[in-house]
């Protein structure tokens, strides 16, 4: 049985739909209902929708054989996975964002409110620049505003967000895009299936991926 | 060594069974202090698995640490003999950070370490115990290994800078073809280099699917003395019919400030995460000023404990109540006679609670009578 962790959502619908053209259906999953788990045991496989945050502890910890998980997940949990595939979709970035007129308080840490620590905290080391770190978990964008951070690190997908609160862009830290991954021992021992999954998304990928 | 039919989990069957391959091939125990001066380990840091390291100051008011590694204590330990190897295995534990927790542990950890004038010899011959540790734990296991000079050749050939070089090594690591690629083109190798080095991160199988690609993709006489020693291992390992479970993976990838030659990582189906590591780290000798060459490998027993759903052993086969009665001779007695039966027989006044039992038997004036059967 192969286990897949889809992150729930819209990206996780359009992943399914990869998944799908693989080879891989399971019909069930289409049924309007909370299930979280579908199983197709003619072809041996299991879908499970879990927290797009959480897909890469699963296939870390082996409960899910492969997984979607966005590359700021990876970057800031560092799990001990396979990065297969660049899936090429979901695109974004991760970035730094301050208010409009936003000047670096350089004769000071630089406050920055994030929910990524350890991407924020890597950036700033190699710019060898001293931060104040401000773990939140949501509505980062509100902490410059209130004077909570100087500046955030977070995932800009369009831009809309941080222009209706009057933030912008400062700089961009990486591209962020929904990645195929592997647990390390799954690979060894359902090698044949993943390869197969891996094959498909990479020809799909080139067609364009419709 | 047969161990199925005593009550044991699977840490402790594969204790018994690995101490059993080792010294069988003439390896001998090895056993250390729990301490070592923390300044050891500060020197050497960039060799651990993790930075976490317990330290406490001794009476003397020097700092010391809960040993987090046992390779570099049997190194330091080593003679420095260039004719002749030292061969000995470890049944210790170590405490260092485990999994994503960020907690440091005690995990009981057992392996071997060869030292000295080491040949081809000795390293297959690592191998195949690496291998055959793994056969201990399970048959259904996977030895992946890997050859450090293919990816330092692949590297040289390619002229990748310094900083690429590391970059590179972590995406061989996490068998990103994209990323390789992408590094590549970063770094302006040629078509051939590229060829080369995305070529090592899809080359994965066994023997008869990889090396007649290496072959092919050859660069140097080092790369090719590589491929030589791996075809050697895999003549030993078909020898003792292990070479089906052996692939070729260059994704395992080790420090490369302290690891050359052959490395390998082994799975067991049913564990998520590697159970055995180790290779050839001739380059941390010569940084702790050592002449002779050395390779090894540890198990994660720690790992072996999601292998089986260990319920059979929480579920006790025969209960016994007895009732006040009843004389210790009595009790005694009853549990012997059942104990030629059952692996696990418990006496109690009452059920405790939440206990989970198969057989139940009352103990009263008129002996032992099975009372119900709880599957």
């Amino acid at each position: 049985m192969l286990n897949i962790a889809l992150p729930k959502g819209r990206l996780g619908e359009k992943v399914y739909s990869m998944f799908e053209k693989a080879g891989f259906r399971c019909p069930a999953i289409y049924e309007n209902n909370r299930k979280l788990i579908f199983e197709n045991a003619e072809l041996g496989i299991r879908y499970f929708w879990v927290k797009p945050s959480d897909v890469a502890i699963y296939v870390e910890r082996g409960a899910a054989d492969i997984g979607v998980a966005g590359k700021d997940i990876l970057l800031e949990y560092e799990p001990d996975v396979y990065e297969l595939f660049d899936l090429d979709i979901g695109k974004c970035s991760m970035a730094v964002a301050g208010m409009a007129d936003f000047c670096d308080p350089s004769h000071r840490a630089l406050r920055v409110a994030t929910k990524f620590t350890n991407i924020a905290k890597k950036y700033y080391k190699s710019q060898g620049r001293e931060i104040d770190i401000i773990h939140l978990n949501g509505s980062i964008e509100i902490a410059p505003i209130l004077g909570l951070s100087d500046v955030i690190v977070d995932i800009v997908e369009t831009g809309t967000t941080l222009k209706e609160n009057n933030l912008e862009v400062i700089e961009k830290i990486v591209p962020i895009s929904a990645r195929l991954i592997a647990n390390k021992a799954s690979f060894k021992f359902k090698n044949q299936q993943i390869e197969k999954i891996l094959g498909s998304f990479k020809e799909q990928s080139e067609a364009g991926n419709d | 060594m047969n161990l199925n039919g005593l009550m044991l989990s699977s840490d402790e069957k594969a204790v018994f069974s690995l101490r059993n391959l080792y010294t069988s091939y003439g390896y001998t125990k090895y056993r250390m202090s729990k301490f070592e001066e923390y300044d050891f380990y500060v020197r050497n840091k960039g060799f651990l698995i993790s930075d976490n390291i317990i330290t406490f100051t001794d009476s003397d008011g020097k700092l010391m640490a809960l040993k987090p590694d046992v390779t570099l204590s049997i190194i330091k330990n080593s003679k420095d003999s260039v004719s002749g190897v030292q061969k000995l295995y470890y049944n210790e534990n170590v405490y260092r950070q485990s999994g994503d927790m960020h907690e440091i542990k005690e995990i009981m950890q057992t392996g071997l370490e060869c030292v000295g004038d080491i040949d081809s010899y000795n390293i297959c011959e690592t191998v195949l115990l690496a291998a055959l540790s793994l056969a201990c734990i399970s048959d259904d296991y996977v030895l992946d290994i890997s050859h450090m000079d293919i990816v330092s050749e692949a590297m040289d050939y390619a002229k990748i800078s310094t900083e690429a070089r590391r970059q590179l090594l972590s995406a061989l690591g996490e068998k990103n073809l994209q990323r390789v690629t992408a590094i590549c083109r970063d770094e302006g190798v040629g078509e051939a280099a590229e060829n080369l080095l995305t070529s090592l991160v899809t080359l994965y199988g066994g023997e008869d699917a990889v090396i007649p690609q290496l072959k092919e993709l050859a660069v140097s006489d080092r790369f090719n003395d590589a491929i030589a020693l791996m075809e050697d291992i895999f003549k030993i390992l078909k020898d003792y019919g292990c070479a089906d479970k052996v692939h070729i993976d260059f994704s395992v990838v080790n420090n490369m400030n302290y690891y050359n030659g052959i490395a390998f990582n082994g799975f067991i189906n049913g564990i998520h995460g590697s159970v055995l590591s180790g290779g050839q780290y001739d380059l941390l000798m010569r940084k702790m000023g050592k002449s002779s060459g050395a390779i090894g490998f540890a198990v994660y027993l720690d790992m072996l404990g999601t292998l089986e759903d260990d319920k059979s052993t929480s579920v006790t086969e025969a209960v016994i109540i007895y009732g006040d009665d009843c004389s210790a001779a009595d009790i005694s007695r009853a549990v012997k006679e059942l104990s030629a039966t059952y692996t696990s027989v418990v006496a109690e006044k009452s059920i405790p609670e939440k206990m989970r039992y198969k057989n139940l038997f009352i103990l009263g004036k008129n002996g032992l009578k099975e009372a119900e059967r709880d599957a």
